[in-house]
């Protein structure tokens, strides 16, 4: 479970996020959605105490991030942000082994080998194990990525625009995955994301952000309505029933 | 293709391993990298010692004339331990492949102290400035600059590496150009004293400073040897660090003050060398084919020492020219670094 008391941030005097109040429950795939520049990004960077905050706590699990050691929330909570650096002599599992850091500090038992070749299997890596980072195409390499934020085991995680970049089967491959991550193993996943269909069709909880706010949070078919939605992001939105489920059309 | 389907399964015959070098093949590959750097190292040293002595082999006369030049061995031994530690942390924790520690400003600083004592003390006044205290004083110097500009940009709010960096390229340029207007002002038998004293020179090393640089050299790589394993995951950038639990500005700053104090060591002892740790990283990364660090800082270690070693018996031996070591240097490393941003085009 995570939770956010009053979280503010501020950027200058008209810009500022929060205070957001917000209660994730534990388990599922959580969406948080919303205009460019709502603070999406922000309040999970900081949820990943990647960030500082100005005013709040943020806790998970009972834990807060703010004074608890980074060594012992990374065994609790993962991040994956938009941008990584990444290093060009690294094969796909040797990126994968730094996710057992937090646990192994970069001596890799058996034990550990074994989960990182689990998290290479769930992600179908296997073939890919290993190349090279900068042999793989962009999609692979994000998968490698994920791989590792499973392979550090940790109850949260917490992903910032996975969907970037990828086409349409990776983007859907990369959903499931993340669904069968909650599902089978039971994490609770936090993920930004900008298209709200694939937010209404592969996620339990949407929430909503605009102008650094939490404005919206409920089931995809509480959030999945005209008025929610055009109210959201500012522009008119119809939903329609689709084939598998509701279907915003904002064009 | 073949060549990556023939790791792949080399790789899952290993049992899945995710080590440094997950396979046989990488893995004899770096133990031939490592003896043959080693050999040239050694024939380097070798070479140093006994070439042109005019004492049959195995005399006691031998190894008289042999003892005297260890000295200038070790300092070549505590210059190439130093730049190539230094260069290759350094590279990790600001995540660049490009910029050296010499880009912060140190040699500037090594020629504004150099060029301010000869300035203000005159030629007569530099014998004041001269052994233990004056290498004390310069490594204090330079460490107290470096740690002042990194901890007075990074406290900021917005301080972050870009700003760092280039705040420290106008202040090297600022001291240089500092430097430059001083030494106009200077009569020509001190600009000539300060001369002999800028040029990167193993020959004119003052010995005395040993004692002082190689324990303290010792100490600064072996306490980043132990980090070596933080400095894999730094390598992933900030990001990542954090959210693999480590405090990515602790380990900067930490990491920072260690490369001070081996830029100082090796600055103060043969002065600017400003290619040399880029040419030794480059060629390090490229012969160690590895990510890992405890692979990556033996193999520029001997990469620097055998470079270093093999310029300075050219030099000495080939041109009789053994005061000029840095220039050979600076020639193939600056060759080596246009070849590199040309051809990544980029930063």
């Amino acid at each position: 479970m995570i939770t956010l008391d009053g979280v503010v941030r501020n950027y200058s005097s008209e810009v500022a996020i929060g205070p957001v109040d917000l209660v994730v429950p534990e388990g599922g795939v959580t969406a948080l959605v919303g205009p460019n520049g709502a603070g999406k990004s922000t309040l999970l960077t900081m949820i990943g105490r990647l960030m500082g905050m100005d005013a709040g706590t943020i806790a998970i699990a009972g834990h807060d991030v703010a004074s608890t050691p980074s060594k012992a929330l990374a065994r609790i909570v993962s991040i994956l942000r938009q941008e990584n650096h990444f290093v060009t002599r690294l094969t796909v599992r040797q990126l994968v082994g730094f996710g057992r850091f937090p646990y192994s500090k970069g001596r890799l038992t058996r034990a550990d080998e074994e989960i990182v070749s689990r998290a290479i299997d769930f992600l179908d890596l296997r073939d890919l194990e290993a190349r090279y980072l900068d042999e793989l195409s962009g999609g692979q390499r994000q998968r490698a990525y994920v791989a590792m934020v499973l392979a550090q085991d940790t109850d949260v995680i917490l992903l910032d625009e996975p969907l970037n970049n990828l086409d349409m089967r990776h983007a859907v491959q990369m959903m499931r995955h993340l669904r069968r991550a909650a599902e089978e193993l039971g994490r609770t996943i936090v993920v930004v994301l900008h298209d709200i269909n694939f937010a209404g069709h592969y996620a339990d909880r949407i929430c909503a952000m605009k102008d650094g706010r939490v404005v919206e949070f409920g089931t995809p078919a509480e959030i999945m309505t005209d008025e929610v939605l055009t109210r959201v992001f500012d522009t008119p939105v119809r939903v329609i029933e689709g084939p598998a489920g509701p279907l915003a059309v904002y064009y | 293709m073949a060549r990556v389907a023939v790791t792949a399964s080399a790789g899952t015959a290993d049992a899945r391993r995710s080590g440094a070098l997950p396979t046989s093949r990488a893995r004899t590959r770096y133990v031939v990298v490592i003896v043959v750097l080693a050999i040239l190292a050694v024939g380097a040293a070798a070479g140093l010692l006994a070439h042109g002595n005019p004492m049959p082999f195995g005399t006691e006369g031998f190894w008289r004339i042999a003892q005297l030049r260890v000295e200038s061995l070790v300092v070549i031994g505590v210059v190439a331990f130093s730049q190539a530690v230094a260069t290759v942390s350094f590279q990790t924790v600001t995540n660049n492949r490009i910029i050296t520690p010499s880009i912060m400003g140190f040699e500037s600083l090594y020629v504004a102290v150099q060029t301010t004592s000869v300035y203000l003390l005159g030629a007569a006044g530099i014998t004041a400035l001269q052994g233990v205290p004056q290498f004390a004083l310069q490594v204090a110097l330079m460490v107290g600059f470096a740690m002042l500009l990194y901890g007075w940009l990074l406290s900021g709010r917005y301080g972050n590496l870009q700003i760092m960096l280039l705040i420290g390229i106008i202040l090297g340029g600022g001291l240089g150009a500092v430097s430059t207007f001083m030494q106009r002002l200077l009569s020509p038998s001190e600009f000539d004293v300060l001369a002999a004293r800028l040029f990167g020179s193993i020959a004119k090393a003052d010995a005395s400073y040993l004692p002082i640089a190689v324990p303290l050299c010792l100490a600064a790589g072996i306490l980043l040897w132990l980090r070596a394993r933080r400095l894999n995951v730094m390598a992933l950038g900030a990001d990542t660090a954090g959210a693999l639990g480590l405090s990515h500005r602790r380990e900067l700053m930490q990491v920072l003050f260690l490369v001070a104090v081996l830029m100082a060591c090796s600055t103060a002892l043969v002065g600017p060398m400003t290619f040399l740790g880029f040419l030794v990283a480059t060629l390090a990364y490229q012969l160690a084919d590895s990510f890992d660090h405890r692979l990556v800082f033996p193999v520029a270690v001997l990469t620097a020492f055998t470079v270093l070693g093999g310029a300075y018996f050219v030099m000495k031996n080939l041109f009789y020219a053994q005061g000029v070591v840095s220039i050979i240097i600076e020639l193939v490393g600056g060759t080596a670094f246009l070849i590199v941003i040309l051809r990544k085009g980029r930063l």
